[in-house]
């Protein structure tokens, strides 16, 4: 039987028919991840670099080089710097509060019991939602026509989305709301790889619910801070349902995202898939060095 | 001090499990009136940020079938939101089909795919193998909207503009890095002597995959299905960008328009119907899969 040397260990790289086979298998097994790799992934990734050099209106397609005026109208467009300074805004408002609460909720809930496990799993269900069906849930809660809090709003009158600070803490309201249980599994996973043994030798040392957590719980949690700060950040930076759908990046144009405006100078109006793509590549850069920023960081308090 | 170590590995266990009710708990504080008074206010701090989490879900079920301004249910409970849903333009069944659509099928391609690639991943050796796995990895690194409008251009180019088989395509494709992660870690947790034992019946490696190894990850592929599900059934992007034609477009992007239905007046209880409509299957697929789901964070897959 050809089989009875166990496959794909190699042990020495030598080509024999019985691993030509081997690979011509593997291939044949990884041949559509390879096809959606290269054709959804790839093709459109290189794409995005020669639009964003080239004068692409939505409806008549490529119309040769426009490099680099893609990029000068790209950063000079009048909503740019706003956007920017908005996303960031919102990008830290959003890890700091999301993260801090869902650390809380984890340790809430910690052990077992059934009042806990109920608790987890409120907390959890918001997270079944689509974005887009959180978003439209919270746009008829905020209403002030319809939203439980209608009569209030009249009476005190306040709105929820019609200032700029309000339509911001409205909106952050929602997204914890919508992740805080998602971000609380992570740290769930991660409070769980902490040794029982390392609690226990604290607490014979003496030390307290405080000090615990601060030398203890958020050095050995590192790796889970690391991981739900990038996934935090990255998602909050492209935020985009959240104000399409609540905001419309009103009232007066307070709240566009950098995606937001990627969208609209694409389809909305302007239709210059050419200054969208350019835009998409300084996204794509500024997202790729931010997260190197990031790992850098976390590695190097780990030493 | 042993007591504790004990009930420390029972918590993990319910947390992968998602499964905290078939634990008992046996150093909860004894149940007398002195131990009731002492975790009151926990309970009602509990309490209060869990009604925090479900009062919005709550109040729009009840509030899509009760009378209130600003809807079509003006007088008494009844479903008068959900038959100006039905009605919305091509009808809700168009849309609802839609989404079912797009959803199923980027179920069955992500399991697919993932099933094949795994199994290829874990088992077989050939050349651009870690290329390969990486690149599939690194669509995570990339925005989303970044690829969305080249993909737009692409799929025009090929016939699939407007097309609900292109925003499957697409939909799968940003479900590869999870899904070939997780079914890779799948098929490496199964000891490689259950598929020789297999082969050396004289099985190929396609049999041996089917008859041995499929029922051997299936928890695997629950996760991945589910995942799958839950980000087709609810993404609201791909649609928008790639779908204009109004007969075919998906649930959230049909409750998104038809918030603003004449004169820019907003039916607030229509969209509130819509969000039913949406949320509930996910919250019903999250509540009885959920064990699956929470294992989808135990892989590790989120490490990327």
């Amino acid at each position: 039987m050809t089989t009875t040397a166990p496959p794909a260990r190699a042990t020495r790289p030598r080509s024999t028919p019985q691993r030509r086979r081997q690979a011509r298998q593997g291939w044949l097994y990884a041949l559509p991840t390879t096809l959606f790799v290269a054709l959804l992934f790839f093709a459109p990734l290189l794409l995005v670099f020669q639009m964003s050099a080239s004068d692409w209106p939505l409806l008549s397609g490529n119309q040769g080089l426009n490099f680099p005026e893609n990029y000068t109208d790209a950063v000079t467009n009048r909503f740019f710097m706003d956007s920017v300074w908005f996303t960031l805004l919102y990008t830290v408002l959003t890890t700091v509060i999301l993260l801090a609460l869902s650390l809380g909720l984890a340790m809430l809930v910690q052990e077992s019991s059934r009042w806990k496990g109920f608790l987890r799993t409120s907390f959890l269900v918001p997270s079944a939602l689509g974005l887009a069906s959180a978003s439209l849930l919270f746009y008829v809660l905020y209403s002030p026509f319809a939203g439980p809090f209608a009569d209030l709003m009249q009476a005190w009158g306040f709105t929820f989305l019609g200032t700029p600070e309000g339509a911001l803490w409205s909106t952050i309201f929602l997204i914890v709301w919508r992740f805080a249980g998602f971000y609380m599994l992570l740290m769930l996973v991660g409070l769980q790889g902490i040794s029982e043994d390392v609690y226990e030798a604290a607490r014979i040392d003496g030390a307290s619910r405080f000090q615990i957590f601060r030398s203890i719980t958020l050095p050995l949690l590192r790796p889970t801070l690391a991981l739900t700060t990038v996934l935090c950040v990255t998602g909050s930076l492209l935020a985009f349902e959240q104000f399409y759908i609540l905001t419309k990046g009103g009232p007066d144009n307070s709240t566009i995202t950098v995606v937001q405006l990627i969208y609209n100078i694409a389809f909305q109006g302007q239709n210059d898939l050419g200054v969208a793509a350019a835009l998409s590549v300084i996204v794509l850069a500024a997202l790729v060095v931010v997260n190197i920023v990031q790992i850098r960081a976390f590695a190097r308090k780990e030493d | 001090m042993a007591i504790d170590t004990e009930s420390r590995s029972d918590h993990t266990r319910a947390i992968v499990t998602g499964d905290a009710s078939a634990r008992p708990n046996h150093h909860e504080r004894p149940r007398s009136i002195g131990g009731v008074l002492v975790r009151m206010p926990f309970w009602l701090l509990t309490g209060a940020l869990a009604l925090i989490f479900l009062y919005p879900l709550i109040w729009t079920a009840v509030s899509s079938v009760s009378p209130h301004a600003g809807t079509n249910q003006v007088d008494g409970w009844g479903l008068g939101n959900y038959v100006t849903l039905a009605n919305y333009q091509a009808g809700i069944w168009v849309y609802l089909f839609n989404s079912l659509f797009v959803s199923l099928l980027t179920v069955l391609l992500t399991l697919v795919v993932s099933l094949l690639g795994g199994y290829a991943f874990a088992r077989f050796d050939f050349p651009g193998k870690n290329v390969l796995f990486l690149s599939t990895l690194a669509i995570l690194m990339v925005p989303y909207a970044t690829l969305l409008i080249p993909l737009y251009v692409l799929l025009n180019a090929v016939g699939l503009s407007n097309s609900l088989v292109g925003v499957a395509l697409v939909l799968t494709m940003f479900q590869l890095p999870f899904a070939t992660f997780m079914m890779r870690i799948s098929f490496e947790a199964i000891p490689r002597e259950m598929d020789e034992a297999a082969m050396v019946d004289g099985c190929s490696t396609w049999r041996a995959l089917w008859t041995v190894l499929v029922p051997a990850v299936k928890p695997g592929l629950i996760t991945v299905g589910l995942f799958a599900f839950l980000a087709a059934w609810n993404d609201f992007i791909a649609p928008l960008i790639l779908i204009t034609d109004t007969n075919r477009m998906t649930l959230p992007l049909a409750v998104s328009n038809l918030r603003v239905q004449v004169q820019g007046v907003v039916d607030y209880g229509a969209t509130e119907a819509g969000v039913v409509v949406l949320a509930l299957p996910c919250i019903l697929l999250f509540l009885i899969l959920q064990r699956h789901y929470v294992r989808g964070f135990m892989s590790g897959a989120f490490k990327g």
